[in-house]
């Protein structure tokens, strides 16, 4: 069936052909370097403001109150004036604390959230790394955040934060099998790995409901895991802990604390934006196998306002499950990783290469 | 060679430390100003001990140099969450000792006025023990709710935490004509709320994960320990002073004294619930019905109190308050102590929390409803 | 039990002791030798079982310090309030009463406290609200240039 969403990779092979006409072929390379860098930092930045500032808003919304509503219309500059003030902010490095250590973490956090949305397809085309193992490298790369973690409660010098980075790297290194259990049962449904053929493959039916219950029972439990692998929701106890201080990043201010802040939030994005692509179809729109004039319509809206809208319905109940539920002890964390989730994925991953094999799906 | 190996086999021969976490006096949640010194093996708590003292005013002290009337008003500083309670301790044990009796219309207005502080005690508890669980919508919740009470309080006394309503005879001033709608007003409205608190934390099975089977204290260490209030009454203990020994106008009223068995942590949580829907149920007996007559009698300027020891109980939102004056006569007391529910609370906690990970340590903690001026004084 | 059949049973039990009826409860007072086993028989008779200690006070006479100890029964529902008065006011010194009641073992630490009073076999006699070097701050004789105005 034909359809005219527009394609990103006639406009960026035209743009790469006109590079290679214009300068040797190592400087064209490194300017596109250069430019996709760029365009990542700005799109982080933009989305950590946005998304901070919701997470305001919608908190406030469950609590009954209003936002920040002052600072801008709607609030909307709250966020960059409360990063001017984390910028002037002094650096306050405490004595003893390994400094190597203590200064790198931040860095592996956030080097590691690049790394992760390099591999997102945003739109046909528009994607920063198009790798044939695109899932496998996800998950490869989402674990180097575990060590910044471990590194900024070990370099901190402080008992607090031992512990609350401890706690986060054993949740962490758990949550991440979960993880990756629901991402192979719907590569098994997919039967690919490349983030850009699993949303080739949603388009005439979104996964989600291509693979019925084993990929539902996939999606929940992703969705779970996801939240505990940002340490956010009711799996924040190594870093909220209101009984104690701030966990792992107790010692940090000013921009560093920022840096670990920007990465908890965006972290957040990047777990519904891969849920997105590999249950929801990523950019793809809402397609129903034989219905031309629906499908016709909805090929009307431009695929990254699909994502997006798809990302951010993501991110609004991962923000929901947070201010509702109260918080997870951390044994009952990793208990219920791994005497619950871990039987029920691998119990899930038969159950849909049964469905696959016996072609028993839409 | 051998010695070596005798090491490395017999493990208590390698000196080990003790892991010490300071839960200092300043804390993130509003359990005001306590340390706790906890001795931990990994994450489980082998030894509490609490420090106090942050907070000690000397209260005892001054009331030797204070006239009667004018006791009251440090009584309000110490569970400044039942101020009303603790004021109305010290006023009977005046007028008992003196042997008045105060018109009616003062008993049923001291009740009501107890129950409504009741209800705003177990809101703010309820909102600062879900914040500390980690639903931070409880906190919002809890205290819109308690603006209404506050705001009844303000109308009638002028303040909204520190009353100083009480006095010896009587009460300050009258109530407002308006005073009975406005009660009834909020009754109706917290009956509709009041299940809502349910929904949000009550019924969340990781709240009751987190506090079932949590913090058991046993029928005998809680009267050992002399636990009482909803936290004593989780366990079994039937300690409502206002059951056992009633006081202003509990004898005209029924309700019941909620008591549990099981002792733990989710226990006391739903006995204060509880206690909540009690007291609006108390208060709806009494509010349709207040007498006539005089809003206090008239005192002496000067109140001296006949020799001897005289001791008063009544029942605070935390549990058995108790004044204790010895007087000898004079227009100062001889000795004035308060026996506040928090210091007997508190010091059972290493006994409940002995063997349980740190994160337990705060659910018991705050399932105690702990308000440090209290243990202080 | 009521107040008088409390009273004759009490002067049957314990004959060293003075009993008297007080404004409200029934007042024990025994000797600083005998107030462990006092204590110890009040609390495990079945005709009185008290079980439950109220209050622990303090007060400062001008002869000695004196202890009161204001008891429950919750089987039987009566009260009782037992006296103790200390030997002298310098070195004030009794008996714990931690075996009998184990709360008793924190009042008795803020009477230490407050008053100075040493509780012989108390298994953690410290402070509780001050520091180590402060004075005695409820005695009557505590002078204080600093905090206290006299007026």
């Amino acid at each position: 069936m034909g359809f005219n969403l527009y394609d990103f990779t006639t406009f960026t092979h035209n743009l790469h052909i006109w590079f290679l006409e214009n300068m040797s072929p190592g400087l064209a390379t490194t300017v596109e370097w250069v430019i996709v860098g760029v365009l990542y930092i700005a799109f982080v930045a933009l989305l950590g403001l946005f998304l901070i500032w919701a997470e305001r808003r919608v908190c406030a919304i469950f609590q009954q109150r209003l936002g920040p509503n002052r600072v801008g219309p709607f609030g909307l500059i709250q966020t960059i004036a409360d990063f001017i003030k984390l910028m002037m902010k002094e650096i306050v490095t405490p004595r003893k604390v390994d400094k190597y250590l203590y200064n790198l973490a931040p860095y592996i956090v956030i080097c590691c959230l690049f790394l992760t949305l390099g591999a997102i397809p945003f739109a046909p085309g528009l994607q920063g790394l198009d790798f044939d193992i695109g899932v496998f490298y996800l998950s490869a790369v989402s674990s180097i955040s575990v060590i910044g973690i471990l590194l900024a409660g070990w370099s901190s010098n402080n008992k607090y934060s031992l512990i609350g980075g401890i706690r986060s790297g054993a949740q962490i290194i758990s949550y991440e099998l979960s993880v990756a259990m629901s991402l192979i049962t719907m590569v098994i449904l997919a039967g690919t790995m490349s983030f850009s053929g699993i949303v080739e493959g949603q388009r005439d039916l979104w996964f989600i409901f291509k693979g019925h219950i084993p990929a539902v029972i996939a999606f929940v439990v992703f969705l779970i895991a996801g939240t505990a692998e940002t340490n956010r929701g009711p799996f924040d106890l190594p870093e909220a802990e209101s009984e104690l201080t701030a966990g792992f990043h107790t010692e940090y201010s000013g921009i560093k604390f920022a840096l670990f802040y920007l990465a908890e939030f965006l972290n957040m994005f990047v777990v519904s934006a891969v849920a997105a692509t590999v249950f929801l179809g990523g950019w793809m729109p809402l397609h129903f196998g034989g219905f031309e004039g629906f499908n016709h319509v909805m090929d009307m809206i431009p695929p990254f306002v699909w994502f997006f809208l798809k990302s951010f319905g993501l991110v609004f109940v991962l923000m929901w499950f947070k201010w509702t539920f109260p918080r997870l002890r951390v044994d009952q964390i990793l208990t219920l990783e791994w005497k619950y989730l871990l039987p029920i994925n691998l119990f899930n991953i038969l159950l849909m290469a049964t469905v696959v094999l016996t072609k028993f799906h839409f | 060679m051998s010695e070596i190996k005798e090491i490395f086999i017999t493990s208590d021969k390698i000196k080990t430390d003790d892991y010490v976490i300071n839960m200092g006096p300043q804390h993130p949640s509003t359990h005001g100003v306590l340390r706790l010194l906890i001795k931990l093996e990994g994450e489980i708590v082998l030894n509490v001990e609490p420090h106090i003292g942050y907070i000690h005013s000397g209260i005892e002290k001054m009331c030797e140099s204070l006239a009667y009337n004018q006791i009251v008003h440090l009584t309000d500083r110490m569970d400044y969450l039942s101020a009303h309670m603790n004021n109305e301790a010290v006023c009977l044990c005046v007028e008992n000792a003196l042997q008045i009796e105060v018109p009616d219309r003062v008993k049923y207005i001291r009740t009501i006025m107890d129950e409504l502080m009741r209800i705003s005690s177990h809101q703010l508890w309820w909102s600062a023990y879900g914040m500390d669980m980690g639903a931070t919508t409880c906190f919002f919740y809890g205290l819109r709710d308690r603006e209404y009470i506050l705001d009844i309080f303000e109308d009638t006394f002028g303040a909204r935490l520190t009353l100083n309503y009480n006095t010896p005879g009587g009460v300050m001033f009258d109530i407002k004509p308006d005073f009975q709608k406005k009660v009834k007003d909020f009754i109706k409205y917290f009956r509709n709320k009041l299940p809502e608190y349910d929904q949000l934390l009550s019924g969340n099975i990781i709240f009751t994960e987190r506090t079932k089977g949590v913090g058991i204290l046993s029928l005998e260490d809680t009267i050992a320990y002399g636990v009482t209030g909803p936290s004593g009454r989780a366990a079994g203990f039937s300690c409502d002073v206002r059951k056992h020994h009633p006081y202003s106008a509990y004898p005209f009223v029924k309700f019941e004294e909620m008591l549990d068995t099981t002792g733990d942590t989710y226990a006391r949580y739903t006995c204060r619930i509880r206690e909540m829907w009690e007291s609006m149920n108390i208060i709806e007996q009494l509010i349709d019905n207040i007498p006539e007559g005089d809003y206090a009698l008239k005192m002496k300027g000067v109140v001296k109190l006949p020799e001897g020891q005289y001791y008063q109980r009544v029942e605070t939102s935390k549990g058995d308050f108790g004044v204790f004056i010895e007087s000898d006569g004079k227009k100062n007391p001889y000795r004035v102590k308060f026996r506040s529910p928090g210091f007997s609370n508190m010091f059972a906690l290493n006994k409940m929390a002995k063997g349980l990970k740190i994160a337990d340590l705060v659910a018991i903690m705050g399932a105690l409803d702990l308000v440090m001026p209290d243990i202080d004084r | 039990m009521t107040n008088e059949e409390l009273i004759e049973y009490l002067i049957q039990q314990f004959p060293e002791a003075t009993v008297v009826q007080g404004t409200q409860f029934v007042e024990m007072t025994v000797m600083p030798e005998s107030l462990l086993e006092s204590a110890q028989k009040l609390k495990s008779a079945n005709e009185t079982s008290f079980d439950y200690l109220i209050c622990l006070t303090g007060v400062d006479y001008p002869e000695s310090i004196g202890i009161v100890y204001h008891i429950e029964s919750t089987k039987l529902g009566h009260a009782m309030v037992l006296k103790v008065k200390t030997a002298n006011r310098e070195e004030p010194v009794i008996e714990t009463l931690t075996p009998v009641w184990q709360g008793a073992k924190y009042h008795e630490r803020e009477v230490f406290d407050l008053l100075g009073v040493k509780f012989n076999n108390h298994t953690d006699l410290r402070r509780l609200f001050l520091e180590d070097d402060w004075g005695f701050p409820l005695r009557k004789d505590y002078v204080d240039d600093v905090r206290i105005i006299e007026r």
